[in-house]
């Protein structure tokens, strides 16, 4: 489904986000993306949904090069990808049913239409009762379970995900993972960034590390140093 | 269950995709554009007055140029023709010219001024009375005023001055046009000026509305941005801006028709009182109703051709980042 063959991307400046970067996701995985911050998680994923083009190297997603995607053809090639951000990026001037319409409305269906498959995909989510009120009034577990419905109502064949757990207490975070992990069981590829290993290993799925721009070096077993990393990302879902 | 609707969609879906699902579209973009609208009242209110006003002006102006166009008309056919007759004419010939000259169709009536009746008015009026006593002869010629009739047009009426001029007994024809050609020389000039006057009008509500437009773009740029990055095209976040655009110039162009009538109706009365004074008919005349659509189709073109402008300049830089 995603093929990531030597890529680099430098940013204007000089920095190096990702250094010769090669991974592959198979059709049907669900794989999380770890590493600390800067390490280039959300670099690879915006290479994925094209909001930036690699340096060098492909990005190939679902048979597409990326690099043969023009300008205009880019809405064509996002709608065929959900996509979750951490900050939710709903839009607060029109409720929720109008926020998980809004792909569907892009691609052309009618409100008739479009109506029955919002409703599905609230209730995937557990919304459904609220799809008249305003992103706003929801909290922000519910916002992003919003932001998840909209990713998935067109029914997507891949959906990345950029932290999409990281505003969310640990309780939160689960149910967030075990939707993810239903759609996944129905056949749809994901592709999460997180640093929240702990919650990970919970869920027992593929788990590509990165640092530095690359993929991390694999280490021998070190208790001392996965008790380190696990302390660590305790610490950090605990800032939250 | 799921699974079963997805495919009554999948064989429904391409029957009915084509032109009814693109016009409800656009339909529902155009009505959530005004409700956007009427959501700030006062600021779309003041967008609205200015371009109003602004195809108002040209619009006024051009309605006084119609309406003088149709007085001066009046006076085209008012005006008479003076045939001087040869002074060797008697009067009894010229008696009988009016007989003959009255007859055509294309005149209402003829006056014949005999010489010497001229003569005693040219006594009276240029205080030359004591020196014309020392003529022997009259060198005055007798004269017919020929008026002609109401139906003339321009054509016709140089063919009667022709005509007249090629009459044996007609020593020379004057018809007292000059002033009337000046007056439509100026007519067309201030025509000329006032369509000048209305494309840079036109030009400032292209900018006015460019401008209104831009500050909507930034206002919601991270609405555009985000349903940039869910698959937005340009063309489908242009389309509200568009369609604002439009909005703000038919709003604009009803209210130019409305200034237009109210001051109309406002002159009515004074107008009235004057022709009154001059005994005339004339009643003002109003836009009519393809001069109506013109101002408001003007109004709807350059609400979108100023945001287009807009949308083209700015929506491109916005970019998911």
């Amino acid at each position: 489904m995603i093929r990531i063959e030597e890529v680099t991307k430098r940013y204007p400046g000089g920095h190096d986000a990702l250094k010769g970067l090669s991974l592959h996701v198979e059709k049907g995985e669900m794989v999380f993306v770890t590493g600390h911050s800067g390490a280039g998680k959300s670099t690879l994923l915006r290479l994925i949904a094209l909001i930036d083009r690699p340096t060098g190297g492909q990005v190939i997603v679902d048979g597409q090069n990326t690099r043969r995607i023009t300008r205009r053809k880019i809405p064509a090639y996002r709608r065929q990808i959900g996509m979750v951000f951490q900050d939710h990026k709903l839009l607060y001037d029109r409720p929720v049913f109008d926020n998980v319409a809004l792909p569907l409305i892009i691609a052309g269906l009618d409100h008739r239409e479009a109506g029955r498959k919002v409703r599905a995909a609230l209730d995937q989510v557990s919304l459904l009762h609220k799809e008249k009120q305003s992103p706003e009034t929801l909290s922000s577990g519910e916002q992003q379970r919003v932001g998840i419905a909209r990713a998935i109502v067109s029914r997507p064949k891949l959906l990345i995900a950029d932290e999409p757990t990281g505003n969310l207490d640990p309780d939160l975070s689960l149910e967030v993972m075990r939707i993810f992990r239903r759609f996944n069981e129905v056949g749809v590829t994901l592709l999460i960034a997180s640093h929240d290993i702990a919650l990970i290993d919970q869920l027992g799925c593929r788990r590509i590390a990165l640092a530095d721009g690359a993929l991390e070096v694999q280490r021998e077993e070190d208790p001392v140093a996965e008790y380190v990393e696990r302390l660590e990302a305790e610490q950090e879902r605990e800032r939250w | 269950m799921v699974g079963k609707k997805s495919s009554e969609v999948l064989t429904a879906a391409p029957r009915r995709r084509p032109l009814s699902s693109w016009a409800i579209r656009h339909f529902s973009t155009a009505i959530a554009a005004l409700g956007r609208l009427s959501r700030q009242p006062f600021a779309s209110l003041m967008t609205v007055l200015v371009i109003g006003v602004t195809l108002a002006l040209p619009a006024a102006m051009h309605l006084v140029i119609k309406n003088a166009q149709v007085i001066s008309a009046s006076w085209d056919n008012a005006l008479d023709f003076s045939v001087y007759l040869r002074t060797d004419v008697s009067l009894a010939d010229a008696e009988r010219l009016v007989n003959i000259v009255s007859q055509r169709a294309d005149v209402e009536n003829v006056t014949l001024i005999a010489a010497a009746d001229a003569l005693a008015e040219f006594r009276e009026q240029s205080g030359f009375g004591e020196a014309l006593d020392h003529l022997s002869v009259n060198p005055l010629p007798h004269t017919l005023v020929v008026r002609p009739s109401a139906a003339n047009t321009e054509v016709s009426m140089g063919l009667l001055n022709e005509e007249l001029g090629n009459l044996p007994e007609a020593d020379f024809v004057q018809v007292d046009t000059e002033w009337v050609q000046r007056f439509h020389a100026i007519l067309d000039i201030l025509e000329r000026a006032i369509a000048i006057g209305a494309a840079l009008l036109a030009a400032a509500i292209v900018v006015i509305i460019g401008n209104t437009i831009r500050l909507d773009i930034q206002n919601r740029r991270e609405e555009i941005e985000v349903t940039k990055l869910i698959g937005a095209s340009n063309a489908f976040v242009r389309r509200p801006f568009l369609y604002i655009g439009m909005w703000y110039g038919l709003g604009g162009g009803v209210l130019a028709l409305l200034l237009v009538g109210y001051g109309l109706y406002a002159l009515k009365e004074p107008i009235a009182r004057l022709s009154g004074l001059y005994s005339s008919p004339f009643a003002a005349l109003a836009l009519d109703f393809s001069e109506s659509l013109i101002i408001a189709g003007a109004g709807i073109v350059l609400g979108l051709v100023g945001s287009w402008v807009a949308a083209a300049r700015h929506m491109r830089r916005i970019e998911p980042r």
